[in-house]
Order: structure tokens, then C-alpha cells, then sequence
């Protein structure tokens, strides 16, 4: 008897395990129309992408330290304290990997950047933190977080401005 | 108060009269003899823009288009989209994030062709030193020219017309050469415009600006991809400004300094989406509009996204 009641029980909170997922999964599938954004391809430095061409078979190395004999230029300046796999996948270098240990491609690096800056992402989605081009009545691309945010070294860039007008003065 | 405005109506001279009183005048008088050709004389009795039927406007387009073919030496074809029902045209700018590099000027001019030299501009950026009193325009500068921007303790603020709801300028157009589109655009019809200029100083933002000159501008760099109310080539002695792109908006395309804006500073959309990037904008930030008191009711709204 006290048996059953204990299977009843556990079947029970299954049953409402699998109410509370799928309705979470609905509400999560609603929030995030469209799931996949049309973006274009990622700003990888021509010959690097993919990146399993050396890392296939490689030794990982988790020891955070200066790199010597590749990605030389790589010195992070952001997220103090974290290292590179916090973001990229040690296991599949062609992909990046989310704090809960779910792969995501490169095409989708917003949702990597999304766990810490939630907001953002959010607003990003919206349209008002980033760029979308296109139509504004109809389909949009959206510009990746890291064509504008070099995941490295996030700041953004300073550039050169374009001319200042002519001065009424310097007309001849 | 309502006697005042009955008596003003009356005062006004009714448009068709004014215009065919001075035709008269200026036919006698003024016509040059080399250009009153069959050409010369369909543009002079064009009919207002608003009041022709689509035969009509066709028919003044081919010719436009045939003009224009003789005197760039290419095809330019000139659109006349109307009002999509059902839109609002809204801009936003993001001043939070601008870093001031004028991109946005320069695909304004290539868009919508601008004269080169003389130069004009549709789109004037102000550099504001942070922490000043700083929504008196006359303190800001608009020649600045650092090796980089954005330069430390300064913020941008890109000018361009607002599409004022209530706009001065139509009211000071004494032949209604300019006026507002159903979707909110203040458009100019070049063809009606006396070059009088009152409009210009009718706009509380500066944003008009008036062709001294032919504008100068090589065929080869002429879009040709135009709207008879918005980048059509221009004339001499005439008044143009932004039109939200209308060649391309009424297409469902973004304006050309949306595009260009390397940082995403800048927003636009329908007003009457509730999906809108311009209505999350409105909804999510605190938006303010240039010189709120006149109560020109801009369509172009500012904003500080994050803080300063
Ligand atoms: C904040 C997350 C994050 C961290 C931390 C991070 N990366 Fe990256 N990295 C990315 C993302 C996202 C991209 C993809 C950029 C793109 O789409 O072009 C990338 C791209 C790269 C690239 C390709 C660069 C190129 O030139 O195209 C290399 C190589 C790389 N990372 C190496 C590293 C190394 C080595 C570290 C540790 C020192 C590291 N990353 C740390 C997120 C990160
Ligand atoms: C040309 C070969 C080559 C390519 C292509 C390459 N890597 Fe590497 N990568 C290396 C080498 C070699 C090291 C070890 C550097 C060191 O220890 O100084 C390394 C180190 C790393 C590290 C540091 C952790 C570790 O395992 O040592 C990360 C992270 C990394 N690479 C990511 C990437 C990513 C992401 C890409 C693709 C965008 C990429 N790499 C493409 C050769 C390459
Ligand atoms: C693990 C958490 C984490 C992830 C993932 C992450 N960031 Fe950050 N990011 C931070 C933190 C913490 C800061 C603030 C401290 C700093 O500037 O380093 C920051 C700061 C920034 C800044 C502001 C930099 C500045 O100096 O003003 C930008 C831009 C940024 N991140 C972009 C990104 C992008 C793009 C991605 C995805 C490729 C990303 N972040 C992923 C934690 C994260
Ligand atoms: C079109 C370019 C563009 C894109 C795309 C873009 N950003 Fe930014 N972002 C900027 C600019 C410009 C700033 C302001 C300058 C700065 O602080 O670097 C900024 C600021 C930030 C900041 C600092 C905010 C603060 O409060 O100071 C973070 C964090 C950030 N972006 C994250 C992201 C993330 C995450 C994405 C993708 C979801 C993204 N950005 C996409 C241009 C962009």
C-alpha cells in the first residue's frame, strides 16, 4: 500500500513535471518568434573558420595562459576572470558553447552573449539595441552582436568621421 | 476668436487664383523665347501634384522622365508610390549610442542627390559637450573634425527634418508646394515650388535648404532610382529636404541613413504597429522631441537608450 501510494505520487509529479516543460516550452516558443534570426555570416578572419581544421584531435588545454604559437592577438578584455571556454566548446571548436552546456553555432553567438547581457539581447530582438536592415514592413537581417562587439575586446571601435560641412566662409 | 478666423479664411487668396493671376502676368512679361517650347508650357500648367488623377501624374512623369534622359544623358525613373493605408512614418535616434562619424550625411547625399558643389546636406550632426545645458542649439558646433570619434565628453545629436504632425512650413507655403502625406511625410513638389523661401524660415529645426544655384552633380552618380516627391533631380531656385527616403520607405525598405549608421543609432518604423522597432522604442525608452513647446508634434524622436 504505501508502495503504491509512493509510485501514485512520483507518477504524479511527473505528470505535473511534463505540464510545467511543455508549458514553459510554449510560453519560451512564443517569446522567441522568430526563433532563428536571419543574420549574415560571422565575421571570422578569412582561412580561420572552420575551426576544427587544426583543433580536430588536438589536445584541449584548459589552463588559462598567454597563447604563443596561435591567436597571439587574442588578449581578453572582457568578462574579468573568465577564459576562453566559458564561450567556445572544448569538444567542437566549431561551435561555442552556453553556460548549461548546450551547443550553439556561430550563426546564434547572441544567445551566448544574451546569458549575461539579458537585457540587451532582449532589446536586440526588438530591434532598438543593434542594426536591422531590410524591410521594415517584411523580413530583416539582423546584424550579429559580434559585427559590432569584437567578442574579445567588446568596446566598441572609435572611427574616423567623415568631412564636417563646407563653411559658408571657404566658399569661393 | 472664431470672428478672427472666419475673417482670416476670407483673407486668403485662393491658390488656383493667385497662381492664375501671376501666369498671366509672368507669361506676358518674363518668358525667355528660347524656352517656351510644348515641354516648357505643360510643366508651367501643371496642375497641383494632389489634385491630378493617375493619367494625369503619368503623363507629367514621362515627361519629367524624358527631360531629365536629355539633360543627364540616362535613364532616371521616377517613381509616385503613394501612401501605404494604414502607416504612420516614425524615426527614432538613439543618442546614447551615435559617435557622431556622419555616415549617415554622406548616404543621405548619395541616396537622394544632393548637389555636391554647392554642397548640401539634408542631414547636419551637432557635437555637444556632456554635461551642458545642452538642448540650446545654438551651442552646439557642427564643424568638428577629430582624427576620431566619438571623442571623450562629447555627445552627437544628427538634425534632420523632424515630419512635424503640425507642420510650420506647410502653413507658410504660400502656393502648396509643400505639404504633409497621408503617412506623414512632408514632401515639395519641385515643379510648384517659387523658391520664396518663407518655408524655410518657417521650420523651427533649420532643415530646409534652397538651391542657390543648378545643383552640380555628375550623371554618373545620379541614383536613378527616384519618387516625384522625394530624390528627383532638382532645379534651380527650388527648396528640398529629407522625406524619410520616400523612394524607398514606400517600399518597405529602411532609409538609406538607417542602413548606413555603423553603431544601429538609428530607428524607423510604423507608427501605428504595436511590433514596431519605433513603438518599442516610444514604449521602452523616454523619448523627447526637439523644441517639444512649439508644439510641431515631430515624428522624429530622441532618446538615450542607457545612460549617458
Ligand atoms: C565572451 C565569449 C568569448 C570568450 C571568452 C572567448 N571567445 Fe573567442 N570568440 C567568441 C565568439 C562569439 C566568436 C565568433 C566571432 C565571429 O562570429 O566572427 C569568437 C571567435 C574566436 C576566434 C576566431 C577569430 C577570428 O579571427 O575570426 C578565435 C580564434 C577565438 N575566438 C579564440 C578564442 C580564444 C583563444 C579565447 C581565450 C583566450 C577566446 N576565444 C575567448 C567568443 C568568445
Ligand atoms: C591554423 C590552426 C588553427 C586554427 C584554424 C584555429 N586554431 Fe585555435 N589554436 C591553435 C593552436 C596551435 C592553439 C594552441 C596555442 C597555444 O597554446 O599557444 C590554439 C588554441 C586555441 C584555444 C585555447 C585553448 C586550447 O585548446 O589551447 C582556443 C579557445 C581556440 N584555439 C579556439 C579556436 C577557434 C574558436 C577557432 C576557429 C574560429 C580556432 N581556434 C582556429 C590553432 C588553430
Ligand atoms: C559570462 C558572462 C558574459 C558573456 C557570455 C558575455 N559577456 Fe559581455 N560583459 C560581461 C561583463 C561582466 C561585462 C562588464 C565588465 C567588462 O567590461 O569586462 C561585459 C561587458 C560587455 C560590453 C561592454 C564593454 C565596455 O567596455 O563597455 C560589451 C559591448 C559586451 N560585454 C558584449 C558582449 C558580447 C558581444 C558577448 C557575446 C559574444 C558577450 N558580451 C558575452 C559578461 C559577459
Ligand atoms: C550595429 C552595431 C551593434 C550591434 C549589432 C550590437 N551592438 Fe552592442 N553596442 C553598440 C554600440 C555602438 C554601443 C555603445 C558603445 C559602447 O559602449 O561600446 C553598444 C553597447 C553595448 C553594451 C554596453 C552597454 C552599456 O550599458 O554600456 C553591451 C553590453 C552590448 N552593446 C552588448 C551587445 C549584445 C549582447 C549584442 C547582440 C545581442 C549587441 N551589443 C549588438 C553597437 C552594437
Amino acid at each position: 500500500m504505501e508502495k503504491y501510494k509512493k509510485t501514485g505520487l512520483i507518477v504524479l509529479a511527473g505528470v505535473f513535471l511534463l505540464f510545467l516543460l511543455q508549458s514553459s516550452f510554449a510560453e519560451s516558443a512564443e517569446q522567441d518568434v522568430p526563433k532563428h534570426f536571419l543574420v549574415p555570416p560571422p565575421p571570422f578572419s578569412p582561412g580561420i573558420f572552420p575551426c576544427s581544421q587544426c583543433h580536430q584531435g588536438m589536445p584541449v588545454n584548459r589552463k588559462p595562459r598567454k597563447l604563443e604559437q596561435m591567436h597571439q592577438d587574442i588578449v581578453l578584455k572582457h568578462m574579468p576572470g573568465g577564459w576562453c571556454f566559458d564561450c567556445h566548446n572544448p569538444d567542437n571548436r566549431d561551435k561555442l558553447r552556453l553556460a548549461n552546456g548546450k551547443s550553439v553555432s556561430f550563426e546564434e553567438s547572441y544567445n551566448l552573449c544574451g546569458q549575461c547581457h539579458g537585457t540587451i539581447l532582449r532589446e536586440w530582438k526588438a530591434g532598438l539595441h543593434g542594426k536591422r536592415t531590410g524591410m521594415w514592413n517584411g523580413e530583416k537581417q539582423y546584424r550579429l552582436c559580434v559585427h559590432c562587439h569584437w567578442p574579445h575586446e567588446p568596446r566598441f571601435k572609435p572611427i574616423k568621421p567623415l568631412p564636417p560641412p563646407v563653411r559658408p566662409s571657404d566658399i569661393k | 476668436m472664431k470672428r478672427i478666423k472666419g475673417k482670416k479664411r476670407e483673407l486668403n487668396i485662393n491658390r488656383r487664383t493667385f497662381l492664375k493671376g501671376a501666369a498671366a502676368g509672368l507669361a506676358g512679361a518674363m518668358l525667355p523665347l528660347n524656352k517656351a517650347d510644348a515641354s516648357f508650357w505643360e510643366a508651367f500648367f501643371q496642375k497641383h501634384f494632389r489634385e491630378m488623377n493617375d493619367a494625369e501624374k503619368k503623363k507629367v512623369i514621362q515627361r519629367l522622365e524624358r527631360e531629365y534622359e536629355q539633360k543627364y544623358k540616362k535613364e532616371i525613373k521616377v517613381g509616385n508610390e503613394s501612401a501605404i493605408p494604414g502607416v504612420l512614418f516614425g524615426y527614432g535616434l538613439d543618442l546614447s549610442r551615435c559617435i557622431g562619424c556622419r555616415r549617415c550625411v554622406y548616404a543621405c547625399v548619395e541616396e537622394n542627390n544632393q548637389s555636391k558643389d554647392p554642397q548640401i546636406h539634408w542631414i547636419t550632426v551637432l557635437r555637444f559637450k556632456k554635461g551642458e545645458k545642452w538642448v540650446d542649439l545654438e551651442e552646439s558646433e557642427k564643424y568638428y573634425n577629430p582624427s576620431q570619434v566619438p571623442e571623450p565628453g562629447y555627445f552627437y545629436m544628427p538634425v534632420q527634418c523632424q515630419q512635424c504632425e503640425n507642420p510650420p512650413c506647410v502653413r507658410a507655403c504660400p502656393t502648396q508646394a509643400t505639404w504633409k502625406e497621408p503617412d506623414g511625410i512632408v514632401v515639395v513638389d519641385y515643379n510648384w515650388c517659387i523658391g520664396c523661401r518663407y518655408c524655410m524660415a518657417a521650420c523651427p529645426y533649420g532643415a530646409r535648404r534652397f538651391n542657390w544655384t543648378e545643383p552640380n552633380r555628375k550623371p554618373e552618380e545620379i541614383n536613378p532610382k527616384t519618387h516625384y516627391l522625394g530624390n528627383r533631380p532638382r532645379y534651380k531656385g527650388v527648396v528640398e529636404k529629407c522625406t524619410f527616403c520616400i523612394q524607398r520607405t514606400r517600399n518597405g525598405k529602411y532609409p538609406a541613413c538607417v542602413e548606413a549608421c555603423p553603431v544601429g543609432a538609428r530607428k524607423f518604423g510604423n507608427l501605428l504597429d504595436p511590433n514596431s522597432e519605433i513603438r518599442y522604442a516610444i514604449e521602452h525608452k523616454r523619448v523627447f522631441r526637439l523644441k517639444e513647446d512649439l508644439n510641431t508634434n515631430p515624428k522624429f524622436y530622441y532618446f538615450f537608450a542607457y545612460g549617458v
